[in-house]
């Protein structure tokens, strides 16, 4: 190996060597950095938009924020559905060092069982990371104030206060207002195909019966933004931007909780429902369907064993009777086949048949009864409805046959929508010819026709029918849709939504209509009006027409007695009525499913209804008996025929 | 040279600098690298004084440990040489044996007290003993030298490779390339290294880079195609470089950093947090720092009197280049992500005080010149 020391070395040349390599590693260096600069230039100046935008989507989360849902109130201004502030006890487990510690620790502080642990776990695996999960629902004032005490001992655990909807008379108007509850998928599905969807983004609830779903857009409101800086925990640093939400529109009803509450009373405890309708607009003043239930149940989540209680109760508490009630009209309907006999000539005021008790069809075997054993004797239309005398009814429907019965009941509003603010609404059924051959594939026969004549046969109404039908007799054909919203507040002012109506009936003769109308005025003041009784002594003038519905056919001999019947296919009991009779204000239409007589046990409770809305009212002495309008009494005229 | 000459021959004018031993433009960009390094981290670390006390003191210990190394002579550094570089070599087989597993990789050698990179010898040893071994000949080096060469490099960048480490192994190897190069090593023999490395390249990825070695490189490649997992990195730092623009967000302003989206903000990532809040000019500005130094390490090598010295002193500057060039390259985009910080700025690390070993050794060339020594 040769020493390097003896090696005679030219150290000019090793420098210039050394220099020409350092220039070429300079101009290397140099071309690195051109080539990191024009990257940067790249990313920094031509793409600066581009990954500012990117850098801004990393920051800024848009968080929706839930408007507050409208108020809704009574026609007095009384509050009936409200925003209560609830605390829930809301756990990011994320941010919890020791999960099964700290809920061990809650548990004792909260006294929280095991069950709510359990679905708190569920909860959790459903759950997106980092978002609360709630241990407990509506805590108590005292729980907050006992875990506000001791919430430094757990971190990642907070109370959080929300919004939610609260009923404050429960039962009493269950049926009239529905309730919100917790959005679901189906609900979810449909407000997506209704575009909605980024609407309700931060909204919890939503209207599931009842006038808060009917009017879901007007109580809802329109979403918010709030802008916010999150870091990459997704932990917002501080708010950027708020664009508020606007808050649902605060309503206003027709209902008036006063006489709501007395239909609650009057009914308590027994299966039926009362309809109460302003005569001027077709506005629902009351409207109670009995049983009801606690709608506030189901604003938190109501309970399997709470809700599989009303789903199978025998007394279908979940129905609204008022509009999706089936019933067989009767009696009630005979003003409005008088009219249609009267308008279509089939009868005049003036016609009298004799009424023994039976009425036959030639070569038919049937017999048709009346509900007076041994009948009416002569009657003309007036005192037909007066004493709800059956045969009068069966000869008229047989006069005007079905096909004219069905057209003019269907003006009349049976077999069809009223189109009340609810989406629970049956429009029950209207006997046709038609229908029954979709029905049953059956021709209609002569028999079918008879019993339409006093509201039976396949003929069913809902109530809310019932009440409409009369609020068109009582304004000569002119034809109200009840309507449950009053108006909505604007600022504080409320603007009234207005009456809504259908194609008036035509009116061939207005005497025609003031002659039924005076006959249900008989039914009420006269000596032999079926309602009579229930009515005397009061201060106002009503006018109405009681039914006792049929639920079982009777055989042909056999006499009905309510004692050996079951007591669900007992006679259900009804009473329309309009008041006071000189200019009606209120149409009323009561059930009371299973009672018996129609004039002893609905047309009572009718009269309760209208005490209470005309408590305040001075009427002045009551004034005499109005004298029939139409000729005389039938019965002076009586023996001529006998001739 | 005159004029050098003269100052040198006059003791009485010599600055308190020279009398230290400092070069005083060196050690005026690495002064300023490091207060550029210290406002960087004070916002990159969400202005924890902790972070700042904590480089203050390692910076501290650099620069002393730079002092101190540039008081040796190099002749010194000469005759060290060899043994400093056997020490390592011996301490990289006793990593292999005995090592400490940190991270994944065995990089650790634990000495009771403290722990230690090995590795971190060998970023001077090797450009030393490469220095040591080339000056004792004729320049330009005969082949057979050079490839002897080659095998002083590639003992220890094999052995730091398989720890694994990768970036470190690529760094030392270039260190000790440099230095042939700057010796003069020929073209046609570069040429040939060159093609050679394009044949290894497909050997290398099959059968010596480990899984996470080949995912960096494809993550480089397409960063998009894994934005959550590999590719986050890569992504949020083009997003906070990118957002920055041409003047920046301010200090103490950049979303990305201060909102945590980017990973490693105070060490590897903090050109990423440098370029969000000074922009595009203030990079300019950084670069022209680098520049500066590496321009004076070049000069103090052309002044240096011997061959080793300034083979050494340009292999020292040139490899310091090659991290900014690697960290700035890897934040930005365009290589892939190799663990290697801004030198001088990134938080921490046994790194800074071999950094500043070296520019000791640096100024230990600038400023003692043999012939002109008493």
């Amino acid at each position: 190996m040769a020493r390097p020391r003896v090696t005679i070395k030219d150290h000019t040349a090793e420098a210039n060597l050394f220099a020409r390599r350092t220039v070429i590693a300079m101009l290397a260096i140099f071309m690195m950095i051109a080539m990191v600069l024009s990257n940067l230039y790249y990313l920094q100046i031509t793409r600066f938009a581009d990954y500012q935008t990117r850098s801004n989507d990393n920051r800024i989360k848009i968080l929706p924020v839930a408007p507050n849902r409208g108020l809704i109130y009574d026609r007095n201004g009384i509050l009936l559905a409200e925003n209560r502030p609830v605390f829930n006890l809301e756990v990011i487990p994320e941010k919890v060092k020791n999960l099964e510690k700290t809920l061990g620790l809650l548990s004792i502080l909260l006294d929280i069982d095991e069950d709510e642990v359990t679905d708190f776990y569920r909860e959790i695996k459903r759950n997106r990371r980092f978002k609360p999960v709630s241990l407990r629902k509506r805590l108590t004032p005292e729980e907050v104030a006992l875990f506000s005490a001791n919430q430094h001992k757990f971190p990642g655990v907070s109370v959080e206060a929300r919004l939610t909807r609260y009923y404050p008379y429960g039962k009493t108007l269950t049926h009239v207002l529905g309730y919100v509850s917790k959005i679901n998928k189906k609900d979810l599905q449909k407000l997506s195909e209704a575009g909605l969807e980024a609407n309700y983004a931060a909204t919890h609830d939503i209207g599931k019966l009842g006038v808060e779903k009917y009017h879901e857009d007007i109580l809802h409101g329109q979403v918010g933004y709030q802008e916010v800086e999150v870091n990459n925990q997704g932990r917002i640093i501080r708010t950027l931007n708020f664009n508020p939400p606007v808050p649902g529109q605060d309503i206003v009803l027709n209902i008036d909780l006063k006489l709501q509450q007395q239909a609650q009373k009057i009914m308590d405890g027994d299966k039926g429902t009362i309809v109460m309708l302003d005569s001027q607009n077709g506005g629902v003043l009351a409207m109670y369907s009995s049983p009801s239930y606690d709608p506030n149940l189901f604003v938190h989540g109501i309970s399997s064993k709470n809700y599989n209680a009303l789903l199978n109760s025998k007394a279908r508490p979940l129905i609204n009777r008022a509009t999706q009630g089936q019933y067989p009209p009767a009696s009630t309907v005979k003003p409005h086949l008088a009219l249609v006999g009267l308008e279509e000539h089939v009868v005049t005021p003036e016609t009298r048949i004799f009424d023994n008790g039976k009425y036959r069809l030639k070569n038919v075997e049937h017999v048709w009864r009346d509900w007076k054993t041994w009948g009416h004797g002569w009657v003309d239309v007036t005192s037909a409805i007066e004493q709800s005398c059956d045969i009068y009814f069966y000869d008229l429907a047989y006069r005007l046959g079905i096909d004219k019965i069905s057209d003019h009941m269907f003006e009349f509003g049976f077999g069809d929508y009223t189109g009340i603010d609810l989406h629970e609404e049956s429009d029950a059924n209207m006997p046709s010819r038609g229908w029954k051959r979709a029905r049953f594939n059956q021709p209609w026969y002569i028999g079918d026709t008879i019993p339409v004549g006093i509201g039976q046969s396949y003929w069913t109404a809902t109530p809310i029918q019932l009440a409409q039908s009369i609020t068109t007799l009582v304004n000569h054909g002119r034809r109200f849709i009840p309507q449950i919203i009053r108006g909505r507040y604007v600022g504080d002012e409320i603007v009234l939504d207005g009456s809504k109506e259908r194609r008036p009936l035509d009116v061939k003769d207005i005497k025609n209509w003031d002659l039924v109308l005076d006959a249900m005025y008989g039914v009420v003041n006269r000596k032999n009006g079926t309602a009579r009784k229930a009515f005397v002594d009061t201060p106002y003038v009503s006018a109405g027409k009681s039914g006792t519905a049929q639920l079982v056919a009777i055989a042909q001999d056999a006499k009905y007695d309510a004692d050996s019947l079951a007591a669900n296919l007992r006679d259900n009991a009804m009473y329309v009525a309009f008041a006071p009779y000189e200019k009606p204000e209120i149409s009323i239409a009561v059930v009371l499913e299973n009672a018996g007589g129609g004039s002893s046990q609905a047309a009572p409770i009718a009269k309760q209804m209208m005490d209470e809305y005309f408590a305040d009212r001075d009427f002045g002495p009551r004034p005499d008996v109005k004298e029939r309008e139409i000729s005389k009494d039938v019965a002076k005229n009586a023996p001529s025929h006998n001739h | 040279m005159n004029m050098m000459l003269r100052t040198k021959l006059d003791p009485n004018k010599r600055s308190i600098l020279n009398r230290i031993h400092c070069d005083g433009p060196l050690l005026l960009g690495l002064l300023v690298l490091m207060a550029v390094g210290l406002i960087t981290i004070y916002s990159a670390g969400g202005q924890d004084w902790q972070l700042i006390d904590r480089q203050l003191i390692r910076l501290g210990l650099a620069l002393a440990v730079m002092l101190v190394v540039a008081q040796i002579p190099p002749l010194a550094y000469q005759k060290l040489s060899i043994y400093l570089y056997l020490l390592g070599v011996a301490m990289l087989v006793a990593v292999i044996v005995f090592g400490h597993v940190g991270k994944g990789a065995q990089r650790w050698l634990d000495l009771g007290i403290l722990r230690f990179q090995p590795s971190e010898i060998m970023k001077l040893a090797v450009p030393m003993m490469v220095a040591w071994y080339i000056s004792r000949f004729n320049l330009p080096p005969k082949l057979r030298h050079i490839l002897v060469g080659f095998i002083l490099v590639g003992i220890p960048t094999l052995l730091i490779a398989q720890q694994p480490d990768l970036g470190t192994s690529l760094l030392i190897a270039s260190s000790g390339i440099f230095a042939l190069f700057l010796a003069g090593m020929s073209w046609k023999f570069i040429g040939a290294i060159a093609l050679s490395v394009s044949v290894f390249s497909p050997i290398m990825w099959n059968f010596l880079m480990k899984d996470y070695q080949k995912q960096r490189v494809l993550t480089f490649l397409n960063p998009e195609s894994d934005p959550l997992g590999s590719g986050y990195h890569i992504i949020q730092s083009q997003i906070a470089i990118g957002s920055g623009g041409a003047d920046g967000k301010g200090w103490l302003q950049g979303t990305q950093s201060q909102l945590e989206f980017l990973p490693e903000r105070h060490t590897d990532f903090i050109f990423a947090v440098f370029s969000e809040e000074f922009g595009f000019w203030g990079v300019v500005g950084l670069l022209a720092i680098y520049t500066f130094i590496v321009i004076r390490g070049m000069i103090i090598a052309n002044r240096a009197q011997d061959a080793f010295s300034k083979i050494l002193a340009g292999s020292i500057t040139l490899t310091f280049f090659v991290y900014v060039f690697v960290n700035m390259g890897m934040v930005s985009g365009i290589l892939p992500v190799v663990g290697v910080p801004l030198p001088l700025v990134s938080y921490g690390g046994t790194s800074m005080v071999t950094l500043l070993a070296g520019f000791g050794i640096l100024m230990a060339i600038a400023t003692q010149k043999r012939l002109l020594s008493r």
